[in-house]
C-alpha cells in the first residue's frame, strides 16, 4: 500500500507529468477564483506540511530534504505558496469591491490618509527585524553550514549542481544548449523584467492588489515566476540525481541508472524519416527545415499574431512596443514548447549545427 | 487647595530617567523630547540620519504588513546582517588555495560560540528569497507603473547583484560543494555567443589560423582568471564578494531608497 503510493508519487513527479500537471493547475487557478478561498489555501498548506512530515520517514526523501542547503528551499516553497495566496486573495477581494462600485481596500476606511512614521512604521520595522534575527539565530544553531571535503579538481561529484537558485537554469540545459540556456535566456530574463514597465501600458492596478484589471500581465508574470523559475528549481534540487537523471522523491540515487537517450534532430526527421534520402552533405542545406521553422517562429509569427490573437495589443502598444513584447513572450514560451516537443517526439535539436556550436 | 508638600515623590525610575534626559550629553544627541507630540514626531525623523530615509508621514495602507509584507525592508536588513557577519568572517579567512579550506574548518572547530558562518550562509539564502518575494509583491501591486518605472529597473539590477553576491560567496569555503557548483555555473560562460570559445560565432573571430577567442582568452577566462576554478578564481570571487559587488549594491540601494521617496513614496491607489 505504502509502496504503491510512493510508486505513484515517483511516477507523478517525472518532469513531463509534473510540469504539465502544475501548468494545468496554474491556469485553472487563474481561471477559477474558488482556488484562492482561504479554506482551500489552508487545506493545501496543511496537506503540504503533512506530505513533508510523513515523507521524512522515507530514507531517500529525508536524505535530500535534510541537506542543510536544501532547508531554505523547503522554506521557500511554503513562503512562496503563502504569499502568492495572500496577494491573489487580496486581489480577488478588491475585484469584488470594485465590481460593487467601491474603492479597493487600500483606498477605503481612511487608508488614504497619512499616519505617523514614528511610531506606526518604525515599530513594524523593528518587529520584523527582531523576528528576522531570531529566525536566523535559531536556524544557525539548528543547522551547521555545510562543509564537504577539501576541493579536489580531479574528482567530479555526480551530480554536480550549481547553487540552488540557478538550478532552474541548469534544468533548462536538458532542453537547450548552454549558449541559450546559460547565456541568452538568463540575459533575456533580466532584459524582460526591466522592460515590463515600458511595455505594460495598462494604467489600472497601480498601488493596489487586483487581478481582474490586469489578468494577462499577472498570468504571464506568475507563469514565469512559479512554473518556469520556482518549479524548475524544485525539480533541479530534489528530483535530479546522478548524471542529471530524473529520480522520484522516494527513489534511491542509483549511479548506474540508465535511461535510453533516443532523441532525434529535426533534420533527421525530415530528410531521413519523411523523405528517405539521407542527410545532405552541406550543413546549411541539412538544417534548412529547422532554420525555416525558427525564422517562421521569430519573424512570421509576430506579424501573424499582430493581425489575429494579439491584434488588441498591437493597436494599443504600437509597433515598437509590440515587437519587444511579442519577442519576449515568444522566447518565454520557447521553453515549454521545446519541452513538449521533447516529451512528445523525442526531438533533440530544431537546428543542429554542432560544427559552429549553434544548436537550438 | 493641594500643596506641594502632600504630593508623593516620583518613582525612582522616573526620577532617573528625568535625570538622564536632562544631562548635557543626552541633549546633545537627541535634540527633541520624546516622540509623543506631533512636533517631536516630525523632529525624530528629520534629525536622525537613519530614520530620515523615511518620510514623516506615510499612507495608512502603506504601513500594513499584508500590503508590503516588509520584504524590501527585510532584504535591506539581511544585507546589513551579511555585511556585519561577513566582516567578522574576514578576520579568520584567507583567500588562497592553501589556507581557505582550513580556515573554514578552524572557524567551525576552534572559534568559540561561532555561528557567524551559519548566520552568514542562511542569511544569504534568506536574502535571495526575500528579494524574490519583494519583487513579486511590487509586481502584484503594480508598483512598477509610472512614475516608478526606473526604480523597478534599479530593483532588477539589485536582484541580479544579490544572486551574484551569493554566487561569488559560494566558492569561498573551497570545498567540493563550492568549486564544483562554481565550475558548473561558470561553464555557461564558455558558450557565450562570440565571446566564449565554445559559443556560436566564436570561430568567426580569427585572423587566418590564429583564433582570437580560445580557452585562454574567452569570457570564462575573464570571469575565473584562469582556465579552471583555481587560485585566480578564488581571489577574484573574494574581492568581488567582499568589496566590488557590495559597493555597487550599496550605491544602488541608496538610489533605490531615494527614488522610492522621490517617486511619491509607497504606492497606493490614486
Amino acid at each position: 500500500m505504502v509502496d504503491a503510493l510512493k510508486g505513484a508519487i515517483n511516477f507523478l513527479t517525472a518532469p513531463e507529468i509534473f510540469i504539465t500537471l502544475a501548468s494545468v493547475l496554474f491556469f485553472l487557478s487563474m481561471r477559477y477564483k474558488a482556488f484562492w478561498a482561504p479554506k482551500v489555501a489552508l487545506a493545501l498548506g496543511i496537506l503540504g506540511a503533512i506530505f513533508l512530515a510523513v515523507s521524512m520517514l522515507d530514507h531517500n526523501f529525508a536524505l535530500i530534504v535534510k541537506k542543510p542547503d536544501n532547508v531554505p528551499i523547503v522554506a521557500m516553497l511554503f513562503l512562496v505558496g503563502f504569499f502568492v495566496w495572500l496577494s491573489m486573495h487580496q486581489a480577488h477581494q478588491n475585484d469584488e469591491r470594485i465590481a460593487r462600485g467601491e474603492p479597493p481596500n487600500e483606498a477605503s476606511n481612511g487608508e488614504n490618509e497619512k499616519t505617523w512614521v514614528w511610531p506606526d512604521l518604525v515599530y513594524t520595522e523593528l518587529l520584523c527585524m527582531i523576528i528576522g534575527m531570531i529566525v536566523l539565530v535559531v536556524w544557525g544553531l539548528a543547522f551547521h553550514a555545510p562543509i564537504e571535503e577539501a576541493a579536489n579538481p580531479a574528482r567530479t561529484p555526480n551530480p554536480s549542481k550549481a547553487p540552488w537558485y540557478f538550478l532552474g537554469l541548469q534544468e533548462m540545459l536538458v532542453y537547450y544548449d548552454p549558449w541559450l540556456a546559460g547565456v541568452v535566456f538568463p540575459s533575456l530574463i533580466i532584459v524582460g523584467l526591466m522592460a515590463i514597465p515600458y511595455i505594460d501600458m495598462n494604467p489600472k492596478g497601480n498601488g493596489y492588489y487586483t487581478f481582474k484589471e490586469r489578468k494577462v500581465e499577472i498570468t504571464i508574470f506568475m507563469f514565469g515566476f512559479l512554473i518556469q523559475w520556482v518549479l524548475l528549481v524544485i525539480l533541479g534540487t530534489f528530483l535530479r540525481g546522478p548524471n542529471w537523471n530524473f529520480f522520484g522523491p522516494y527513489e534511491y540515487w542509483d549511479l548506474h541508472k540508465l535511461l535510453a537517450l533516443n532523441n532525434v534532430n529535426l533534420s533527421e526527421y525530415v530528410w531521413v524519416k519523411a523523405l528517405g534520402v539521407g542527410l545532405p552533405k552541406n550543413m546549411f542545406v541539412r538544417e534548412i527545415p529547422g532554420i525555416l521553422a525558427t525564422l517562421v517562429y521569430v519573424v512570421v509569427l509576430p506579424g501573424l499574431l499582430a493581425r489575429t490573437w494579439l491584434k488588441k495589443y498591437f493597436e494599443k502598444l504600437g509597433p515598437w512596443r509590440y515587437a519587444v513584447f511579442v519577442m519576449l513572450l515568444l522566447l518565454q514560451i520557447a521553453l515549454p514548447i521545446k519541452m513538449m516537443l521533447r516529451w512528445l517526439f523525442d526531438l533533440k535539436y530544431i537546428v543542429a549545427l554542432p560544427e559552429i556550436f549553434f544548436n537550438i | 487647595m493641594a500643596t506641594n508638600a502632600t504630593k508623593p515623590p516620583e518613582p525612582f525610575l522616573t526620577r532617573t530617567w528625568d535625570y538622564i534626559t536632562d544631562t548635557q550629553i543626552w541633549k546633545s544627541i537627541f535634540r527633541h523630547g520624546m516622540p509623543s507630540t506631533s512636533r517631536n514626531r516630525v523632529l525624530v525623523v528629520m534629525t536622525n540620519v537613519f530614520l530620515h530615509l523615511h518620510p514623516v508621514k506615510i499612507r495608512k495602507s502603506g504601513v500594513r504588513l499584508k500590503f508590503t509584507w516588509c520584504m524590501g525592508g527585510l532584504t535591506f536588513f539581511l544585507f546589513l546582517v551579511e555585511t556585519f557577519t561577513g566582516l567578522l568572517l574576514m578576520f579568520y579567512y584567507r583567500p588562497t588555495v592553501a589556507y581557505a579550506y582550513m580556515d573554514i574548518i578552524d572557524l567551525a572547530e576552534q572559534v568559540p560560540l561561532g555561528i557567524m558562518r551559519e548566520i552568514h550562509r542562511w542569511g544569504a539564502h534568506a536574502m535571495v528569497i526575500t528579494v524574490w518575494l519583494h519583487m513579486f509583491r511590487v509586481f502584484m501591486t503594480g508598483s512598477y507603473k509610472p512614475p516608478r518605472e526606473f526604480n523597478w529597473n534599479v530593483g532588477v539590477i539589485l536582484l541580479v547583484l544579490t544572486l551574484l553576491l551569493s554566487f561569488t560567496g559560494y566558492l569561498l569555503p573551497w570545498d567540493q560543494l563550492a568549486i564544483w557548483a562554481i565550475t558548473v555555473g561558470s561553464n555557461m560562460a564558455r558558450a557565450t555567443p562570440l565571446l566564449g570559445y565554445e559559443g556560436p560565432g566564436a570561430q568567426l573571430l580569427a585572423l587566418g589560423d590564429v583564433k582570437m577567442v580560445h580557452a585562454g582568452s574567452d569570457a570564462r577566462f575573464a570571469l575565473l582568471g584562469g582556465r579552471f576554478v583555481g587560485e585566480g578564481a578564488l581571489l577574484r570571487f573574494y574581492v568581488l564578494h567582499c568589496v566590488g559587488i557590495p559597493l555597487i549594491a550599496g550605491i544602488l540601494m541608496a538610489v533605490h531608497f531615494w527614488r522610492v521617496r522621490k517617486d511619491g513614496g509607497i504606492s497606493g491607489p490614486v
